[in-house]
């Protein structure tokens, strides 16, 4: 399903970005100290407010820590600068080149204190901020006063309906560039990548970019005082997204503490659920699993064997396998009854989700969803592999052996073939 | 909460008096909004601007309802009050505050009329009757203040011809005062069916409600400035996109936190299922420590870290064997051994979970004993950390009056004196003293009544009785293991 780009190709399209950004920021900067600088104050006050966003970088909610993007704050302001024809009733002088120098020195300074505290530079996003605000000043350019495209003569709701089609563009650039760097990081394909893109930001980018739709607007009405008071309700989702992702990670901590209890109650092998989980990670993209599938997997394999801490005895090297069919669903219910119980919210968590894979991880593969399917074939294989207490360990091959054995009913031909060429680039790497 | 007959005569005309109230503020706006002329950049009458805002208004109610398309946009607030008690999501704040600043105080005050006859109250005609009728008086004043405000700086007309700084000034007073309104309604409706006024009062004007109605309050009055712009009402609408994203992340946030609340319930509740005599335990637990954080003027954040270490202070008997948990009967010396190894299980356990505090600690000392001869370490005094002093008082009080199936639970004043009695030797006087102070003023059954008990072995069939007998009871045995119990 999945083919995989050639390594040549994956190699060239991120250095080819970051040059782009590299050249048109210098060239920008160039021009416009060339010319001076037009209405210093409102420059000012725009870069100001990038590197304000950019000091106060957060992940965006549901773009698992990966594809990053400019906050709230930064990214509004630099389209919103970028969007400006006029200040306070004064039209604006400034050209698209000093938009891009303005938000790319504004950016910079922003990620100086981040570089002193020695965390590495977000270039990649800087890199496309500079090419995502040189794209749209570009646009409105075109299509503003006296461009080659200019449509609406006095400001009316038509310019401010534009302004909003142009920000929807700027979000599917943005989904572009996004899907490029990540192809080219995790090597997988370009077309899941950009629809994942596209999913995540639907909402966010569009959102983002419409709030520096109405910066412009609102500095053109009434001046620089729209800044803060427009910048307030940006700041404060900034505040949500940081506390979104600390809460996150806590979250995620206490899940791999609830997966390391049965190793600590000598349950199951040491690490287990953690191998699991990153096998079945890998698994799910080789299969072209969406980013929330794979979240609710992942979850799904850190608890699978909670189940098993209601057994009196816990089972010879924690292998479920070997187990009759009934025991074994007997024990995924009563896990599932663990994460199910704990009332993890459906809706964007994926909770009862995570408890639905959980309980059918010992089904017939043609009675389970994808992720049960993943789940319960890395298992076996993991628990085939290292051997129980009983039965020695076959190693890798002779685990994928027994378990292309076994594709009549258990396990489907599909993840077991996903699951041997992971196995196969883990061992060639 | 309901009170005797006499009380409920003003309880009853609350409702009728409010709403009627309102229709007087609200129905000058029939000739106001007539007589106004065009206020929007499109030429928009009065009538315009108003049916746009209300409809607007009331798509945002529909949207944000229940099992609206963004339901959870809508702010719950603590187990859903906060959302009943304003009875709308966050989002409509800036609409109806527009309102205020385009329109003549009657105007703004129709603004909220239908969207708050739609909202989702559950609770019938009346109680959609009473939210639009504090919505509108509040608005109406809300109005008012913004007349005032105008005047008495020269401002008149700043909205119109977009003079930013001149024009802010009355957005703070607007706010204050519409928080201000809603907050002495909901009192005034707390005080006549018989309620704690001050709470009401008190949670309607704290910062956390009147900070996000200042921001609402700027949003209005930017609205209103784009609305008679020339690019018009469209362009005043926009500015509900960043409000929109705020609400979003918030929201994020919001769900993010319950499902990790729910993970950390599914780590006490695998516990029950290893251990069944202890079902609901760590809740109990849980929430006695965090009674005691509070008596002994803990902040709110270590309240709720003790909380924590309550919740999870046992989650190391999941490294212990299940057959030695579950045993009836005495124990060996080493299955003794084995179980008093819980408290250094369960750090291991939590070692990997950041923002604990106090908790971690708590876990793996909360088997001391105030003297020095408890375990793991034998600390004793202040060298036991004041946490795990926290949650060793308040593992006995519900080993002690929480029912198990091999016994029944004792009375809290029997627990209670009990506790007293080992202060010193075995518990630490002050947390003893805090529990007993504490209980003084709550009712334990009350504040447990809603954690499920444990199965009962000796009554497989009657769950709700061990559910009652949680918390009362008479007659004890002591268990090994079996939490703090005071040794005879």
């Amino acid at each position: 399903m999945e083919a995989r780009l050639p390594a040549a190709r994956r190699l060239r399209t991120v250095p080819a970005m970051y040059a782009a950004a590299a050249v048109l920021g210098g060239a920008a900067l160039c021009v416009t100290v060339w010319r001076g600088l037009e209405e210093p104050g409102t420059a000012l006050a725009f870069g100001l407010l990038v590197a304000v966003g950019e000091l106060a970088r957060v992940p965006l909610p549901g773009s698992d820590g990966r594809s990053r993007s400019a906050g709230p704050l930064a990214g509004a302001a630099a389209l919103g600068y970028a969007m400006l024809d006029a200040a306070g009733g004064e039209p604006a002088l400034h050209g698209a080149a000093q938009v891009v120098a303005v938000v790319m020195t504004g950016s910079l300074v922003g990620m100086v204190p981040h570089v002193a505290l020695g965390r590495p530079p977000a270039l990649d996003v800087a890199a496309r901020t500079v090419l995502g605000v040189g794209f749209v000043a570009v646009c409105f350019q075109l299509l503003h006063g006296g461009g080659p495209l200019y449509c609406s003569g006095a400001p009316g709701p038509v310019h401010a309906l534009c302004l909003l089609g142009l920000t929807l563009l700027t979000g599917l650039f943005d989904a572009v560039l996004g899907a490029t760097t990540a192809a080219e990081h995790t090597g997988r394909s370009y077309a899941p990548l950009l629809r994942e893109e596209l999913r995540i930001r639907c909402g966010i980018v569009p959102a983002i970019a419409a709030s520096g739709a109405v910066l412009a607007l609102a500095v053109a009405v009434a001046g620089l005082w729209a800044l803060p008071v427009l910048g307030l309700p940006l700041l404060l989702t900034q505040i949500a997204f940081r506390r979104h992702a600390a809460v996150r990670a806590t979250h995620r901590q206490t899940v791999l503490s609830l997966a390391r209890v049965t190793d600590i109650s000598g349950h199951t092998p040491g690490g287990h659920a953690r191998r699991v989980a990153a096998l079945c990670r890998s698994v799910g993209r080789e299969l072209g699993l969406s980013g929330r599938e794979l979240t609710v997997l992942e979850y799904a394999a850190l608890l699978h064997d909670v189940g098993q801490l209601s057994l009196v005895d816990p089972v010879p090297g924690g292998a479920t396998e070997p187990l009759e069919g009934r025991e074994r669903r007997r024990i995924a219910l009563s896990g599932a009854s663990v994460v199910r119980r704990a009332g993890i919210p459906g809706r964007g968590t994926g909770g009862a989700e995570v408890a639905d894979v959980v309980e059918r991880q010992a089904d017939p593969y043609r009675q389970q969803p994808v992720t049960a399917r993943v789940l319960r074939t890395v298992n076996a294989y993991e628990e085939l592999r290292l051997g129980g207490a009983g039965t020695p360990g076959r190693g890798a091959e002779g685990a994928l052996e027994r378990l292309r054995a076994a594709t009549a009913q258990d396990h489907e031909p599909r993840v077991v073939e996903a699951l041997s060429r992971v196995v196969m680039r883990g061992r060639g790497a | 909460m309901m009170g005797t007959r006499g009380a409920d005569l003003p309880a009853r005309a609350l409702v009728p008096a409010a709403v009627l109230t309102a229709a007087a503020c609200a129905v000058p706006a029939v000739r106001q909004l007539d007589g106004l002329g065009a206020v929007g950049g499109a030429g928009a009458t009065g009538w315009t601007v108003c049916c746009v805002l209300a409809a607007v208004h009331a798509g945002c109610v529909v949207l944000t309802r229940e099992r609206g398309p963004w339901a959870g946009l809508a702010a719950p607030g603590r187990a859903g009050r906060a959302r009943e008690a304003d009875g709308a999501p966050p989002l409509v704040f800036p609409v109806l505050l527009a309102g205020v600043f385009l329109l003549p105080p009657s105007g703004a005050a129709l603004v909220a009329v239908p969207g708050a006859l739609l909202a989702p109250l559950g609770a019938g005609a009346g109680q959609r009757l009473w939210h639009a009728a504090r919505l509108v008086l509040a608005l109406y004043a809300a109005g008012l203040v913004r007349a005032l405000c105008e005047r008495a700086c020269g401002a008149q007309g700043a909205v119109q011809r977009a003079e930013l700084p001149l024009a802010l000034v009355a957005a703070p007073f607007v706010a204050v005062t519409f928080a201000l309104v809603l907050a002495v309604l909901d009192g005034t409706r707390t005080a006549v069916s018989g309620g704690r006024v001050p709470a009401t009062l008190r949670r309607g004007l704290c910062p956390r409600t009147v900070g996000p109605h200042l921001v609402h309050g700027a949003a209005g009055l930017m609205m209103a400035v784009l609305w008679r712009s020339p690019y018009g009402p469209v362009a005043g609408l926009f500015v509900l996109l960043p409000m929109l994203l705020s609400s979003w992340g918030f929201a994020q946030y919001r769900a993010e936190r319950a499902a990790y609340r729910a993970t950390i319930g599914s780590l006490v509740k695998s516990v029950d299922i290893k251990d069944r005599y202890t079902c609901g335990h760590g809740e109990r637990v849980g929430r006695a420590c965090a009674l005691i954080a509070r008596e002994l003027g803990m902040g709110e954040r270590r309240a709720e870290e003790l909380r924590l270490a309550g919740l999870l202070h046992d989650v190391g008997k999941l490294g212990v064997p299940t057959r030695v948990l579950r045993k009836n009967g005495p124990l060996t010396p080493a299955e003794r051994q084995e179980i008093e190894r819980h408290p250094e299980l369960g750090d291991e356990i939590v070692r990997g979970i950041g923002f604990l505090g106090e908790a971690r600690p708590a876990i793996l000392h909360h088997h001391e004993r105030y003297d020095g001869d408890g375990y793991p370490y034998g600390l004793a005094g202040a060298r036991i950390p004041q946490a795990a002093r926290i949650v060793a008082v308040a593992d006995a009080f519900d080993a002690m009056t929480s029912t198990r199936s091999y016994r029944r639970g004792r009375p809290v004043d029997a627990a209670l004196a009990e506790l007293e009695r080992c202060a010193g030797s075995q518990f630490d006087p002050q947390a003893v003293g805090a529990l007993v102070r504490a209980l003084a003023k709550h009712d334990w059954a009350r504040l447990v009544a809603d954690v499920p008990g444990p199965p009962s072995a000796l009554d497989a069939e009657d769950a709700s009785a061990a559910r009652a007998g949680a918390g009362h009871g008479a007659a004890a045995g002591g268990r090994p293991g079996g939490g703090n119990v005071p040794a005879r």
